[in-house]
């Protein structure tokens, strides 16, 4: 008979090498997989390769997936830390974006980018923190489950602007088909080396939050909450206002991207410009453990296996929807694979039955 | 005479949009009240609805249409199983990850299958039937029972699971599993094996929900042709505090939104004055009232309405 029982905790340097070695199992499953479909599996993933960093367009275009990727990761572990689940980010993304917008389109056209991109930026953080904020002040005054209302926000948020895109903001000079006007010059981040600004941002931010959980105050109470919340009352901390503080943070830092994603890339408001990514952030921010200099390798090579699958289709005829199949195996294999950080099976011979088990 | 008329054929589509949103709330339920929030119900739905119509092109048989639809959606259940179960994975992270398998896993099958019509008698046999008696109800009758038998078998299954889930001692010993497994093993109740019938039996509805797009109400495959409406079912389990006899009235209310938004896009007369209400904003309102009885349970804490206590945790077994 097969038994579960705890183990001694596994090393970090052991977790890492568990989880790289699961990726592998994926990737082997994977294959035989494609070998059963009729692809051969080495050429799909040398295409996938080639099509995330093929040509100097093609890396370009992964870093543009990989930036708002990281930032809502980042938001996300802020508040996974303190173990409030926040599945908003989507909805965070959304109505930073929606925020930035309004300013974009309601203030004056001259205002030079060095002024009105901050202003936007500022908007979209307080707006997302604010969405955030909302479920966090449910959960300290009533208990409700924050996992549920943060999920139910995400449409909400999506909803509003898909109104807006239908409705009151659509461009009047777009012959009738429901988008919003482009922003103009003075709205939209600037390159630097052929990628938008928003990499430096993103980087940035990496090192701002790997500073503000290891080195700062606050992110010592974050973590002491996330581990235990009587630990944290029984020493004194105000365990509200840290998790308010917080989340504020998070669904700030989720309202920066959107901010981002929408000056930058989108260059206008669109109610499907983030394409799932809030909630793919949440399994990059996961696969990373919470940690900011992890979330930047692993949502880097999520947005090479996003941007190398979309190449699958023109060089391979495979469905672009084979990338999304290839994520979920690799996923199932790792969330799986955390298991045996924890815990064994073990081979017991049950050699009386139910008896020799009390 | 035309005016009720009108208004009968509406709330018959309002159950027809119901019913995908109802085989999924009951899904939802079944994983739930074992202590598991499975949060790829949409992924579920979709691999339901891709191999529902992909068998039923290929066989025309409308029951082996439906049952691999189940299969497929049960599939996606047992995948989530493994990982939160016996592996004690993340949830969240877990159906999350379902939801994108199952949305790529459709989109993959269903590439060929665009354009593709459904043969002649897999339609006619789930088309729209008169049931004796029933349907001869005034007003209610035609709304509730003048319809395909797979919309009426959504809510049969429903009544089936209410009286299951209160009436029957698996019912309770499935409850017990989800307020506190440890509690549930030590009465002698094989928790594990409770979790994997019922996480793979809330699976199975999933993908009759989905597979109801795809062979009855559109009837065709398009690519994510839930379109969201696993979401709303994830929803709808609050809204209907896991009760699956309010899951009913919750289910074809928010279909009732659903047709209602498609209605009100040209405006409706009320006083004179010609009224729109955008689609959008009445999309939004499933989730606004969802938040708002999330609250509303949280706050009065009435013990027959709140989520199963374990929701969401993992348990390990410890060695005894």
């Amino acid at each position: 008979m097969i038994k579960v029982v705890k183990k001694n905790e596994a090393s970090a340097l052991q977790a890492n090498l568990l989880r790289i070695g699961s990726c592998l199992a994926a990737l082997l499953a994977a294959a035989m997989l494609m070998s059963l479909l009729g692809y051969n599996p080495l050429v799909v993933y040398s295409e996938i390769f080639k099509g995330a960093t093929g040509t100097l367009y093609r890396f370009q275009e992964t870093v543009n997936k990989a930036i708002p990727l990281v930032i809502l990761s980042l938001g996300i572990s802020v508040s996974e830390r303190m173990k409030f689940s926040n599945i908003g980010a989507e909805g965070q993304f959304y109505v930073g974006a929606l925020a930035a917008t309004f300013l974009a389109f309601n203030l004056p056209e001259n205002i030079p980018a060095v002024v009105m991109l901050p202003l936007m930026m500022t908007a979209a953080v307080v707006a997302g923190g604010l969405w955030c904020l909302f479920p966090a002040m449910l959960k300290v005054r009533f208990g409700t489950s924050e996992t549920l209302v943060t999920l139910m926000m995400n449409y909400i948020a999506i909803k509003w602007v898909s109104y807006l895109q239908y409705g009151p903001w659509k461009d009047p000079k777009a012959y009738g088909f429901p988008k919003m006007p482009k922003f103009t010059e003075n709205e939209i981040i600037p390159k630097v080396l052929g990628i938008h600004a928003g990499w430096i941002i993103a980087l940035v931010l990496v090192v701002l939050v790997y500073l503000l959980i290891s080195k700062s105050k606050l992110g010592y109470e974050i973590s002491v909450l996330g581990e235990n919340e009587q630990t944290a009352k029984y020493v004194g901390m105000n365990t509200t206002k840290i998790l308010l503080i917080a989340v504020l943070i998070s669904g700030g830092l989720c309202g920066a991207a959107g901010m981002i994603q929408s000056s930058a890339i989108e260059k206008s408001l669109t109610d499907s410009m983030s394409g799932g990514l809030g909630f793919t952030a949440i399994i990059t921010a996961w696969l990373a453990r919470l940690s900011a200099p992890a979330i930047l390798v692993v949502s880097f090579l999520f947005a090479m296996l996003l941007q190398g699958s979309s190449y699958l289709q023109t060089a391979l005829q495979i469905p672009a929807a084979a990338a999304e199949l290839l994520q979920g195996i690799i996923l199932f294999f790792v969330l799986a694979s955390e298991f045996f950080t924890q815990y064994k099976f073990v081979v017991k011979k049950s050699s009386k039955g139910k008896g020799a088990a009390v | 005479m035309s005016w009720l008329n009108a208004v009968e054929l509406f709330l018959q589509t309002a159950v027809q949009m119901g019913t995908p949103l109802l085989f999924g709330t009951l899904g939802g339920i079944l994983s739930e009240k074992v202590g598991h929030l499975n949060l790829g119900v949409e992924g579920m739905m979709l691999m339901g609805a891709v191999m529902g119509f992909q068998v039923g092109v290929l066989t025309g048989n409308p029951a082996l249409a439906v049952l691999a639809a189940g299969l497929a959606g049960m599939i996606g259940a047992l995948i989530y199983a493994v990982i939160t179960i016996t592996f004690m994975g993340n949830q969240v992270v877990t159906g999350l990850a379902l939801t994108i398998f199952g949305t790529g896993f459709s989109s993959f099958i269903g590439a060929g299958l665009s354009g593709v019509s459904l043969p002649e008698n897999v339609q006619a046999s789930l088309a729209a039937v008169n049931i004796p008696l029933l349907s001869k109800i005034p007003f209610f009758g035609p709304i509730f029972f003048q319809q395909s038998l797979y919309s009426l078998s959504a809510l049969v299954l429903a009544v089936l699971l209410y009286v299951y889930l209160n009436k029957t001692r698996y019912g309770l010993n499935m409850r017990m599993v989800g307020e506190n497994p440890s509690a549930a093993e030590a009465s002698g109740i094989n928790a594990t094996l409770y979790k994997y019938v019922h996480i793979l039996a809330g699976g199975f509805c999933c993908g009759l929900g989905g597979a109801f797009l795809t062979l009855v109400f559109v009837p065709r495959w398009q690519d994510n042709i839930t379109a969201g409406q696993g979401w709303i079912a994830v929803a709808l389990v609050i809204f209907a505090t896991w009760n699956p006899l309010k899951a009913i009235f919750g289910a074809y209310f928010f279909g009732m939104l659903r047709g209602l938004g498609f209605k009100l896009q040209s405006g409706i007369p009320i006083f004179g004055h010609n009224v729109v209400i955008p689609a959008q904003i009445l999309d939004m309102l499933p989730y606004i009232m969802t938040i708002a009885v999330l609250v509303f349970i949280t706050m009065n804490k009435k013990k027959e309405n709140q989520a199963p206590a374990w929701l969401g945790s993992p348990y390990f077994r410890e060695e005894r």
